[in-house]
């Protein structure tokens, strides 16, 4: 018995000191432990910590995918509203030039400035992307495109004078065989030698002669840009080309600024020596004059302004643009009245998207109100009818309005035998804005009715019963007590449809006419036909930013998470 | 319904005017068909008074009244002008008959509430007309373009053969045209092999994030959330063009994955909301319990988890699926003449050379989409009493 009750308070201390026991440590003030030994507190955040990770785990694949598919186009859209490497891109030079050239003193530039539009042109041309540049600048002043394709023609021409005079001076010149030798080590020369008879692997990369770079810098620069040229835009082999006529400019340029060719040697440097003596008396180019003939635009200053304008990297040019608006050399100012299309276009949007969404609150409000005070079973019958058109193909039901409204369609031929409407003066109801509000009322509604419905399902009957026992009229009754009850729902409602309404393309595209189109068709014309595709961007950027602000007002209003879909 | 108002036959002074002035609209509208409508208004009135009047004090036996009534509109009109004009005056003969022992027995009142004045009355029926008459246009046009598909000629109207209902006037051509034009097959079969990867690649992650967003803690779920639901809000055409800047610089523009990744990502907002709808009414303890008993995590996901919240998953893959399989926009500028789909060959056929085939097809979409609707209707039910929300 002793035993037993002396052993007992031992046998608890053994138990207790093999597992810490928690009531004693807390006791002790010391922290709550976990069964595994953990303090409490610890394996709590420890399993939350688990089960956000785990959270994050399975929404992981879906975010990083939305990202990637869709919010990643999104960002690249609004880039591109702002993007413009094109100018600098294809004229480097030239825009360095023209950075310091003040347009405003009313005279052209410079003409280092038409040397390195020439030089431009030139290696633009080689690589066709001047008609693109010239399509870009074309967004802000018609007539560049035409230009710059007509210069692109006519540059070979003002390069070929020097070539000439070369060629006529040494036959040297005339072969490209002659030139690689003149500019390349020897190493390379033997492995192009090499890789043209059996054409192994990928052609080596053209190595320029060090003393000859140091000696004649620009032609080495122009002839590098050359030889990259032939050797990985065109997969030619450099050792049968013969060199651009800008790589004779550069030539001239680089023995009239008085080269030292006298220190060099190797192959060609008696040619060179040769030349040097006699690009005293060559014929020189006077590019300003050159490019006057090919176009007298050149001697315009507007052409130059525009591409000073449009020279920084980024530009908010698009942004103008979509707000009828353009750069100028005293900033932002209008366009001409004629010109002026977008602001007009977005004033109709949201015209008839308020137009839409007047009719859909108009029509979805009896219809709801029926359908949430009929008993279940009939009001059910009834949803079909309003489901049914939700469901249905969005083409399905324009192409059913586009039937229905035509002139020999069916409502116009229901109303001439019914004889409100004379054979000879049917109802135009397609191509205009009464086709495109008809159409897009019908296709909107049930985005009315259902927001509205699942409101005032919840609006108790006994309350306007409560109102009429009280003495309100049916007017009041409904005006005071049953209509501000039911607004969330209209605010839902409205929403939905304006923010689906704005930005709709297909209806609008095919019963809209010309002036039944919203801001989204002038958007796709901008992408497939015109190309411009920084304007349809901006554009683009800024209907995002009226639908996100909207968005985010439906968000304060109903919250994002209470959309239901199909009652 | 039950009667809440004790009713008596009314008197002949009231009705018999009232149908009357029925009478006299109906008779506007056939007068003016053929060609005089005050005399339509006349003969319509006085026509419509004598009928209220013979069949409520001369009659008096309803059913045989009405159908009587019935047999002589019809025959009235089909010798005035054939089948369609016997068809409409059997339907004014049902409505006539149907509103004389209507408005006679007082039936309009007995359902109503007995305190409500002559006024309330005639407005609770006006808008019960006005909201027919805004189902009517809701409906009107998924309607007509059905018998318009059978057309026999190349028309977008009823042509006066349909209207005769002279079989020549209907043929199934413009089905025949759909199902062997080469140009319409392959944009079935593109619409086919995109839909439902576009709708696979959406449910499987959907329904992951789905069940990740409705655990208790998610850090940013708000965040997350918007930007899970943004391919539903933003405009599609603004996606359509983002999509096709990014594609065509990742090389993925005029493919078929990357049409099928944009439809995916277009489709899963609609997965995300009705799973995470699903997902309210889950019982927890269900998942706890199935591991207390040892099964895994994946176990208990597809055996315990899975067919609870599957008739959301099921309905909003139909979403996705119908999202992909009616979407335009983006496949018009994501896609190239590889990837033509259904609405895009529709699109195309609406802009350019409009031809009946279209209302063929669309004939047969409103047939799928009947069909989805059904199934939709069905699984909500069937979740709902899953999760107890109803009684079954």
């Amino acid at each position: 018995m002793t035993d037993n009750t002396a052993a007992g308070p031992d046998q608890f201390d053994g138990a207790a000191s093999g597992r810490p026991a928690p009531k004693t440590e807390t006791a002790d003030s010391g922290p709550m432990l976990a069964a595994d030994g953990r303090p409490l507190k610890a394996s709590l955040n420890r399993a939350l910590r688990r089960q956000k990770l785990r959270a994050m785990m399975l929404i992981a694949p879906l975010l990083i995918f939305v990202l990637v598919t869709f919010i990643a186009p999104i960002a690249d859209m609004l880039f591109r509203s702002v993007e413009n490497q094109i100018v600098s891109e294809t004229l480097p030079r030239t825009t360095t030039e023209l950075a310091t050239w003040d347009g405003d003193a009313g005279e052209i530039p410079p003409p280092v400035v038409f040397e390195a539009l020439y030089k431009d042109i030139f290696i633009a041309q080689e690589r066709k992307l001047h008609t693109r540049l010239g399509s870009r600048l074309n967004y802000e002043l018609t007539g560049v495109s035409s230009l710059f394709r007509k210069s692109g023609r006519n540059v070979d021409d003002m390069g070929e004078v020097y070539q000439d005079q070369f060629e006529d001076l040494n036959a040297f010149w005339e072969d490209g065989e002659n030139w690689n030798r003149m500019m390349a080590t020897p190493d390379w020369l033997d492995d192009i030698t090499a890789w043209s008879e059996d054409r192994e692997g990928s052609q080596p990369p053209f190595e320029m002669r060090e003393e000859v770079a140091a000696v004649l810098p620009e032609t080495a620069a122009t002839f590098q840009t050359f030889a990259d040229f032939v050797q990985f835009e065109d997969e030619d082999n450099l050792a049968n080309e013969d060199p651009w006529a800008i790589v004779y400019s550069a030539l001239y340029e680089d023995l009239q600024s008085g080269a030292d060719v006298a220190s060099l040697s190797g192959p060609g440097a008696t040619e060179l020596q040769e030349a040097a003596a006699a690009v005293a008396g060559f014929e020189s180019v006077d590019y300003t004059a050159a490019f006057h003939d090919v176009d007298e635009d050149w001697h315009d200053i507007e052409v130059w302004q525009t591409i000073q304008t449009y020279s920084p990297d980024f530009t908010s040019g698009y942004f103008l643009n979509a707000v009828d608006m353009k750069k100028s050399p005293d900033g932002p100012e209008m366009r001409p009245e004629n010109e002026q299309l977008h602001i007009m276009l977005f004033m109709r949007t949201l015209f008839m998207s308020l137009v839409i969404t007047g009719s859909c609150i108009l029509l979805g409000y009896p219809v709801a109100w029926i359908l949430a005070n009929l008993p279940a079973r009939t009001a059910n019958l009834l949803m079909i009818l309003v489901l049914l058109p939700f469901w249905t193909s969005l083409l399905v039901r324009t192409s059913a309005w586009k039937v229905m409204l035509q002139q020999q369609g069916v409502v116009n031929d229901t109303l001439v035998w019914l004889g409100i409407v004379a054979d000879d003066s049917r109802l135009a109801l397609i191509n205009n804005q009464t086709g495109t509000i008809i159409a897009m009322t019908h296709i909107l509604l049930p985005f009315m009715i259902l927001p509205l419905y699942s409101v005032m399902k919840t609006i108790p009957p006994s309350y306007l019963r409560a109102a009429k026992s009280l003495g309100a009229t049916n007017w009041t009754a409904f005006w005071r007590v049953y209509f501000p009850q039911s607004v969330p729902g209209i605010g839902a409602g409205s929403i939905l449809v304006f923010i689906l309404s704005i930005g709709y393309y297909i209806t609008p595209e095919i019963v809209g006419g010309t002036t039944g189109t919203f801001i989204s068709n002038r958007i796709a014309y901008h992408i497939s036909s015109s190309l411009n595709w920084g304007l349809a961007a901006a554009l683009g950027a800024i209907l995002l930013a009226v639908v996100l602000g909207l968005y985010w007002a439906y968000d304060k209003i109903v919250g994002i998470d209470n959309v239901k879909l199909g009652g | 319904m039950v009667a809440l108002t004790p009713v008596s036959r009314t008197a002949p002074s009231f009705y018999v005017p009232v149908v009357a002035t029925a009478g006299a609209v109906a008779g506007l509208f056939v007068g003016t068909a053929q060609g005089s409508s005050l005399l339509g208004v006349v003969i319509g009135a006085l026509a419509m008074a004598a009928v209220a009047f013979v069949l409520t004090q001369v009659v008096k036996a309803e059913k045989p009244g009405r159908w009587a009534l019935l047999a002589l509109l019809a025959a009235v009109g089909f010798f005035m002008g054939g089948l369609p004009a016997g068809l409409i005056g059997a339907a004014f003969g049902w409505f006539f008959g149907w509103f004389s022992f209507w408005l006679y027995e007082s039936r309009y009142r007995q359902h109503l509430v007995p305190y409500l004045t002559p006024g309330q009355v005639l407005w609770h029926y006006a808008f019960r007309v006005i909201c027919g008459a805004i189902l009517v246009f809701l409906i009107t046009p998924i309607i007509v373009v059905m018998p318009l598909s059978f057309n026999a000629q190349n028309f977008f109207t009823f042509t006066p053969e349909m209207l005769r209902f002279d079989p020549a006037g209907y043929s199934l051509k413009h089905y025949e045209d759909f199902f062997t034009n080469a140009d319409w097959q392959g944009a079935l079969a593109n619409s086919i092999k995109i839909a439902p990867a576009a709708t696979l690649l959406s449910v499987t992650f959907g329904t992951l994030a789905a069940i990740g967003l409705s655990q208790p803690h998610v850090p940013f779920r708000r965040a997350i959330m918007a930007i899970l639901i943004s391919p539903m809000i933003v405009p599609l055409i603004i996606s359509a063009a983002g999509m096709y800047f990014f594609y065509s610089r990742i090389g993925l523009q005029g493919t078929y994955l990357g049409v099928v990744l944009a439809h995916a990502a277009l489709g899963i907002p609609f997965v995300i909301i009705t799973v995470t709808a699903t997902l309210v009414g889950f019982d927890n303890s269900l998942t706890r319990a199935a591991a207390n008993m040892g099964a895994n995590p994946v176990t208990t996901f597809f055996r315990v988890q899975m067919p609870l919240i599957l008739p959301g998953v099921i309905s909003g893959g139909l979403f996705a699926f119908i999202t992909s399989f009616d979407e335009v926009v983006v496949v018009l500028f994501v896609g190239s003449a590889g990837q033509k789909t259904l609405p895009w060959q529709m699109f195309t056929g609406l802009r350019e050379q409009i031809s009946p085939t279209i209302l063929a097809v669309a004939t047969i979409l409103v047939i799928v989409s009947i069909a989805l609707l059904t199934v939709v209707e069905l699984l909500r039910r069937r979740s709902e009493r899953l999760r107890g929300m109803s009684p079954a």
